[in-house]
């Protein structure tokens, strides 16, 4: 019988630290089959996040680090920049991106750093248990935006990859979704580019997955997606914000 | 050894590292020690080599702990506010066993403080800035020719133990003209990758660098390794200069460029029949408690002597223990003492 599809054997075996119906797994496993099919896993060097996504390493089988909370694109570039040959992307939640290592990831971008990003955004800080982040939407009940956020108080969501496509450095910048099978096969090409544009040494790249964090939510995992189409997509759309010639 | 060229501190540090075999520099500006990321600018690329200006300091030493990570000779050098940013780097990197080398210039403080030199980052480098149980190895010299000659030492007590080696020196040395030696360049083709380094799996099993472990009884594990690995370098690793010790009934004790000055005192007390001597130590941690313990018995009393209001004074007490009388005479904010001053500081104990 001919196998037409398996898991990647870049992903152990190893039960996830995830909660159920959170999209992480979906998104390690882009990451290993694409790891796998343009043949970088031997190469690879991923530096993990403080976050649901600190113990990848367990999950995803590469050379591996975990960095300081924010700290990722700095510790990836300090990798990339002696290990040229090596292939060498962040994982990272929204808090650890966007927030606290903000100007680690711009100033990353903007020297056009031949790493790779996949950007989470779930609205909020999982790990922590849910407070409010970043992206986190306006009028969204979070544990420290008990009664909403509201922009007189917190401030407005942040739109990094918008904001990272306003510079020179990077070659491909994206925002993607895990919501549904159409979008995650969409997020898989988003992805094929954003490594394309560093094994072509094109620049700087990073996705953004719009995910969900069921549990802080609140929600079931089918509800939660359902909130992705309904409320989520809108403020963060989806869309290539910056392409460079040849990332195809 | 080679021919002896007149250079100013702060860049005669830049090019012993890179002869030393400093692969990569990764640095943020700061005054008083601009001169030496300018040096590394221009020489590095020449060189083959990586040059970066970082974001800010919390990026630099996280870019030294990447590249130490992937098994490099990794240096970044800045002064007083730009390694407190650092702080959360150095305990990373202390818990993640990663070979790297840091120069602090230090200058006066607390806060912006100003740019003069002082020597008030002693508890910071020596008892940990950063939060945990971890040690960097601290190295103190007080010239510019010692402060080439140890960044070799320098790199290869980083390799050898693991660790983040902070030498930590003032303005005064950085801007010094002095005559210089450099030794012999590192052959970085013999260079290789160690097997723990993370560049990309290959063949092998993946590696893992990280100072994280949820498990209580796990992360005391990583504790204790790194405790035997302290007390190790300890056993091993102290270095101390004793100046007209032999027959000394005083003790000066003092570090880097005071250390430097006190040498003029110390012949000034010579010269009025009053038997002082000199303790230097080099190595902050390790602190070389073993020699002064063991001068404790021909000494009357310890004066200990820095650019702050009383650092390494607290490590000098407790290796005298209470046997002898400690004293100290410190300046802060930037002011360099005179060997006069210590002189007159020394005659008021006697």
């Amino acid at each position: 019988m001919k196998t037409i599809y398996k898991a990647p054997e870049t992903m152990t075996k190893k039960d996830t630290t995830y909660c159920p119906g959170c999209p992480h797994g979906v998104a390690h496993r882009l990451v290993s089959e694409l790891l796998e099919e343009l043949n970088l896993v031997k190469k690879a060097v991923i530096v993990w996040p403080v976050g649901c996504a600190v113990f990848g390493y367990d999950f995803v089988d590469t050379d591996a680090s975990v960095a300081a909370h924010g700290r990722a694109a700095a510790m990836a570039t300090g990798i990339k920049r002696v290990h040229p040959e090596a292939f060498v992307m962040t994982y990272q939640g929204d808090g650890d991106a966007a927030s606290i290592g903000v100007a680690e990831t711009i100033h990353a971008a903007a020297r056009g750093e031949l790493i790779t990003t996949i950007f989470i955004n779930n609205g909020n800080y999982g790990m922590t248990g849910g407070q409010m982040a970043p992206t986190t939407l306006i009028g969204q009940v979070t544990t420290t935006t008990p009664f909403g956020r509201k922009p007189e108080a917190n401030g407005f969501p942040v739109h990094l990859p918008e904001m990272l496509a306003t510079l020179d450095g990077p070659a491909y910048i994206a925002r993607a979704a895990l919501d549904s099978p159409q979008h995650i096969t969409q997020a898989r090409k988003f992805i094929q580019k954003a490594f394309n544009a560093q094994i072509k040494g094109l620049g700087y790249s990073m996705v953004e997955l719009v995910s969900t964090c069921p549990t802080n939510w609140k929600m079931s995992p089918v509800e939660a997606m359902e909130r992705v189409r309904r409320e989520v997509l809108p403020v963060y759309p989806i869309g290539e914000f910056r392409v460079v010639k040849g990332v195809e | 050894m080679g021919e002896k060229i007149l250079m100013k501190g702060a860049e005669a540090v830049a090019e012993a590292a890179i002869r030393a075999g400093a692969m990569a520099f990764f640095g943020y500006p700061i005054t008083p020690q601009n001169e030496t990321p300018e040096y590394f600018s221009k020489r590095m690329p020449e060189l083959g080599r990586v040059y970066l200006q970082a974001e800010s300091e919390v990026s630099s030493i996280n870019m030294v702990y990447g590249a130490a990570s992937s098994g490099i000779r990794v240096i970044t050098t800045s002064s007083s506010p730009g390694i407190s940013l650092m702080q959360e780097g150095f305990s990373y990197i202390g818990n993640s066993n990663v070979p790297c080398v840091v120069v602090n210039v230090m200058r006066g403080g607390p806060g912006l403080g100003d740019i003069a030199p002082a020597q008030s980052d002693y508890f910071q480098g020596v008892k940990g800035g950063g939060h945990g149980d971890y040690r960097n190895i601290v190295l103190a010299p007080h010239t510019v020719q010692e402060q080439c000659d140890i960044m070799y030492d320098a790199f290869e007590l980083a390799e050898k133990y693991r660790i983040l080696v902070l030498i930590l020196v003032d303005g005064l040395l950085g801007q010094m003209m002095e005559p210089v030696e450099f030794k012999e360049w590192v052959d970085v083709s013999k260079f290789r990758t160690p097997d723990w380094a993370i560049v990309g799996k290959g063949e092998r099993a993946r590696n893992l660098i990280t100072s994280f472990n949820l498990l209580p009884e796990g992360l005391e594990r990583m504790n204790l390794e790194l405790q035997r690995k302290y007390r190790e370098i300890e056993d091993t690793e102290a270095r101390v200069e004793e100046y007209m010790m032999d027959d000394a009934e005083y003790v000066i004790t003092a570090f880097g460029t005071v250390a430097r000055i006190t040498k003029t005192t110390v012949k000034l007390l010579r010269k009025e029949g009053i038997k002082a001597g000199l303790i230097r130590p080099i190595t902050l941690f390790p602190f070389p408690k073993k020699t002064i313990n063991e001068r404790v018995p021909q000494v009357k009393f310890f004066l200990d002597t820095e650019m702050n209001a009383g650092q390494m004074f607290e490590d000098v007490s407790l290796a005298v223990n209470g046997r002898k009388p400690v004293y100290f005479y410190g300046r802060t904010g930037g002011v360099v003492p005179t060997a006069e001053e210590i002189f007159d500081a020394f005659k008021k104990h006697i």
